[in-house]
Order: C-alpha cells, then sequence, then structure tokens
C-alpha cells in the first residue's frame, strides 16, 4: 500500500491487473450496450428526423462560432506575436466513453474506455463538451481511471476570464461544487464569473471553462473570502468525454491557415478505426 | 484455486458474480447503502467451507475489489483477509449461531471491514466521509439471511463440499 500511494512502484502492475478485472466491468456494461443499441434500432423516422433537424440547427450556429473564433485567433497570434510571446494552439483530441462502473462512492473518479493502447497517459486531461472534468490517473492497456476536479484531491489552476485573477480551485467532494479558498477579501471576483484553466502548472490546456462563480461571501475576521463555483463540465451527467494531448509546438501566424500538429499521435489518428474519431480542436 | 475438489466453479461463479454487483451501476442514493457483497459471500464461504476459502482468498477478492474500485492497491485485500482470518477463527462457534445472531455477527465483520477501509483512507490523507458511510454494514446485516439461506441452497444444490 506505501509503495503504490508513496513511489507509484504498482503503477505496471496494476495496468497489467486492469486487464483481468476488464471483462468484470465490460459485463457489467453490457446491459446498457444492449438497451442503447434497441433504442437506435427501434427509434422512430420522426424521432430521428427530429433529432436531425436540430442537430442541423446547432451545427449551423456552431459554425458560424467557430468563423469567428478563426479571425479572432489569429488576431489574438498577431497581437501576441507583437508582444513576443509564443502562444500554443494546435492540441490534439479523442474521443472516449465514460464506462457504466460505479466505483467507490467517496471518490469522484470515471472509467473511461480508452487506455494505453490508445495512447492515454497519466496526467491527461479530460474535457467534455462544456468544460474540463478532471486528469486520468490509472492507465491500463484497455481502459484507463480519471479522477473528476470535484474530489477532494484535486486541485486545478485557474485564471477568472473577466480580469485575469489567477487562483485554485479545489475540489470539495461534493459534484457540483469547487472551492476557492486562497483569494483574498478584496479580490474582484462576482458570482457569475467564468474561470478557466490558466495553463501554469502544465498539466491542463489554458482556456477551457473550468466553473462559474456561484456565491461570494466576504467574512471581515478572514483573510481570504469563501468563494464557491460550479463546474461547468457536467460532470455526472455526460457519458461522452475529450482527452486533450496539450500542444507543445508555439504556432507562427503563417502556420495557423495550415493544420498545424507534430504530434506523433497524428498517424495513429489515420489509422485508428472509425469509432475512435482523432479529431483537431485546432479550429 | 486449483480444480481438485468439487464445485470449485461454483465459488469462483459466485466470488464473480458479488464483484459484478459491486460495480453494477446504481441510482445515485442507492450507491451509498449497496451492502459489501463481496464481504458477505466471502465470509459465507469461510463458514461453510473453511478448509478451502480463507485468508488468501479473501487477500485475492480484496485486490480485484481494490481494482475495481480504483482505490489504493491492498486496502480491500488487506480489510478482507483480516475479515477472513477472523471468520476462520470463530467459525465452528459461529456456524451454530442461529440465523439472526449470525447476522450481528456478520455486521460486527463487515463494520470492522470498512473501518479498516477507513483507516487506510484517512492515513492517505483523504476527508472523513459522512455518517452514512457505515449503511452498506446494516444493509450488508439485513441481506445475510437471504445470502445465507441463497448460498447454502446452491452448496446443497451442487453438492460442493
Amino acid at each position: 500500500m506505501t509503495l503504490d500511494h508513496r513511489y507509484n512502484q504498482l503503477d505496471s502492475l496494476r495496468a497489467s491487473l486492469s486487464v483481468v478485472v476488464y471483462p468484470l466491468q465490460l459485463a457489467v456494461e453490457l446491459p446498457g450496450t444492449v438497451t442503447s443499441w434497441f433504442r437506435e434500432s427501434l427509434a422512430t423516422r420522426r424521432q430521428l428526423q427530429e433529432e436531425n433537424a436540430s442537430l442541423q440547427t446547432q451545427l449551423l450556429m456552431l459554425k458560424t462560432h467557430s468563423q469567428k473564433l478563426q479571425s479572432l485567433e489569429v488576431e489574438n497570434i498577431r497581437l501576441r506575436e507583437l508582444l513576443d510571446s509564443s502562444f500554443e494552439v494546435g492540441e490534439k483530441v479523442l474521443v472516449a466513453e465514460l464506462m457504466v462502473a460505479n466505483l467507490d462512492p467517496y471518490k469522484h473518479q470515471v472509467l473511461i474506455n480508452k487506455g494505453e493502447l490508445d495512447r492515454v497517459y497519466p496526467g491527461q486531461p479530460l474535457l467534455d463538451a462544456e468544460g474540463v472534468m478532471g486528469q486520468v490517473v490509472h492507465v491500463g492497456p484497455y481502459t484507463s481511471t480519471a479522477v473528476l476536479i470535484t474530489d477532494t484531491s484535486h486541485a486545478i489552476p485557474v485564471r477568472v476570464n473577466r480580469n485575469g485573477i489567477r487562483t485554485i480551485a479545489l475540489g470539495s467532494g461534493t459534484i457540483n461544487r469547487l472551492d476557492l479558498p486562497y483569494l483574498p477579501n478584496n479580490a474582484d471576483v462576482v458570482p457569475g464569473d467564468l474561470l478557466v484553466t490558466s495553463g501554469l502548472g502544465g498539466r491542463f490546456p489554458p482556456g477551457y471553462p473550468v466553473a462559474v462563480v456561484e456565491a461570494v461571501q466576504h467574512d471581515p475576521g478572514r483573510t481570504f473570502a469563501n468563494i464557491v463555483a460550479k463546474p461547468t463540465a457536467k460532470l455526472d451527467r455526460s457519458s461522452e468525454v475529450l482527452l486533450v494531448w496539450p500542444g507543445k509546438t508555439p504556432v507562427r501566424e503563417s502556420d495557423v491557415s495550415v493544420h498545424v500538429d507534430t504530434d506523433p499521435a497524428e498517424d495513429r489518428a489515420a489509422a485508428a478505426p472509425p469509432d475512435t474519431q482523432a479529431a483537431e480542436a485546432n479550429p | 484455486m486449483l480444480a481438485r475438489h468439487r464445485g470449485d466453479g461454483v465459488i469462483i461463479v459466485t466470488f464473480l458474480t458479488a464483484l459484478l454487483l459491486t460495480i453494477v451501476p446504481l441510482p445515485d442514493w442507492m450507491r451509498y447503502i449497496r451492502p459489501d457483497w463481496v464481504g458477505l459471500v466471502l465470509i459465507y464461504w469461510c463458514l461453510a467451507l473453511p478448509e478451502r476459502v480463507g485468508v488468501s482468498t479473501g487477500w485475492l477478492t480484496g485486490l480485484l475489489v481494490d481494482l475495481l474500485t480504483g482505490t489504493l492497491l491492498g486496502q480491500h485485500a488487506m480489510a478482507l483477509t483480516i475479515v477472513a482470518y477472523l471468520t476462520l477463527k470463530f467459525h465452528q462457534r459461529v456456524r451454530l449461531f442461529p440465523i439472526w445472531q449470525q447476522a450481528l455477527t456478520v455486521l460486527v465483520l463487515l463494520v470492522l471491514h470498512q473501518l479498516l477501509a477507513l483507516w487506510v483512507s484517512r492515513f492517505i490523507g483523504r476527508p472523513a466521509p459522512p455518517w452514512y458511510y457505515w449503511a452498506p454494514s446494516f444493509t450488508g446485516m439485513l441481506c445475510w439471511p437471504l445470502i445465507y439461506l441463497f448460498l447454502r441452497s446452491l452448496r446443497r444444490g451442487f453438492r460442493v463440499s
């Protein structure tokens, strides 16, 4: 136990043993898979049409957004170059699915269906469509375990999107709450502020939404304000998650028009089976 | 386990089922009162066949529980080893108890299992769980008569000895 806790000596052992329990995990998932398969194949034409229409509308809106984003990104890089600082874009993402298995109810952990064979690595950031979910802690060949940002052992460096104040958001052990205990009483934070990853610490890529400030309490007797935030990611509802490989290469303006990715994982993306579509977050 | 005795398969299947039940998804409120299936099955087999199921089985299944639930490797293994040891120690006495008295003994063993697990998790700096952390032991106690009768009929049906 000490070996596992202190020295991570047993990581390889845990990884190989996780193959042993993989069939059990698959067996637990089976009923859910069968039901969703039935639901899909028995869906009526009308339902499918409605879903299709709503997805089309959503796609149109997202496309409009991404057009704007592209020009903004180029402008951002140009401005940053004026300031002589580099900007990192070009992150690689992979869609993974959560496996339906309840782990220890007092630890906020999830099991995902991608492992070492998909080049998942410990410490890798995990996102969903709305924000940051957590990071990978144990990697097995076929599955990996990720800890959510609300776990009590987790802390994530964040920045207030409105004014750039940096702080650290701690997990509270409650699925819809993060605590920000290190902001002084006079810090300019109001309810509704969006917290995004600051990228400090080098683990999470900068700029992804993490949480929205819910309540700010100033207690004059204490040095630090009592701030509570609500994660934007649907931590207990998402079934599909994104694994991110943060880009390591600074990108110049001239490169932006072409696809920028020097990640070696790219050739794997081409060879990947169709359900593991690796896509680039690079818009 | 080697296939020397009759009914090894039955024992293994019951343990696998217990492991499955440990991670099968439940609604939120039920997650917190999920009985410790592995502990119950282990206690039953230790009582029924102490010469075949014992400390090493406890350790092995505990290790699998650790892998499945993502806890520290060895946490449940140690706790279940001790539970198995105590059950073996007292199996002759407990076997003769009426079933409600057995259930109380099982409660003590399950609480011990949780206590050891809690001790380890506090030791590595996890926060104190709420009071309903102990609920699984009590639901486990309530489940014991069912588990006992079910596994006994299995054991007699397949003539595991």
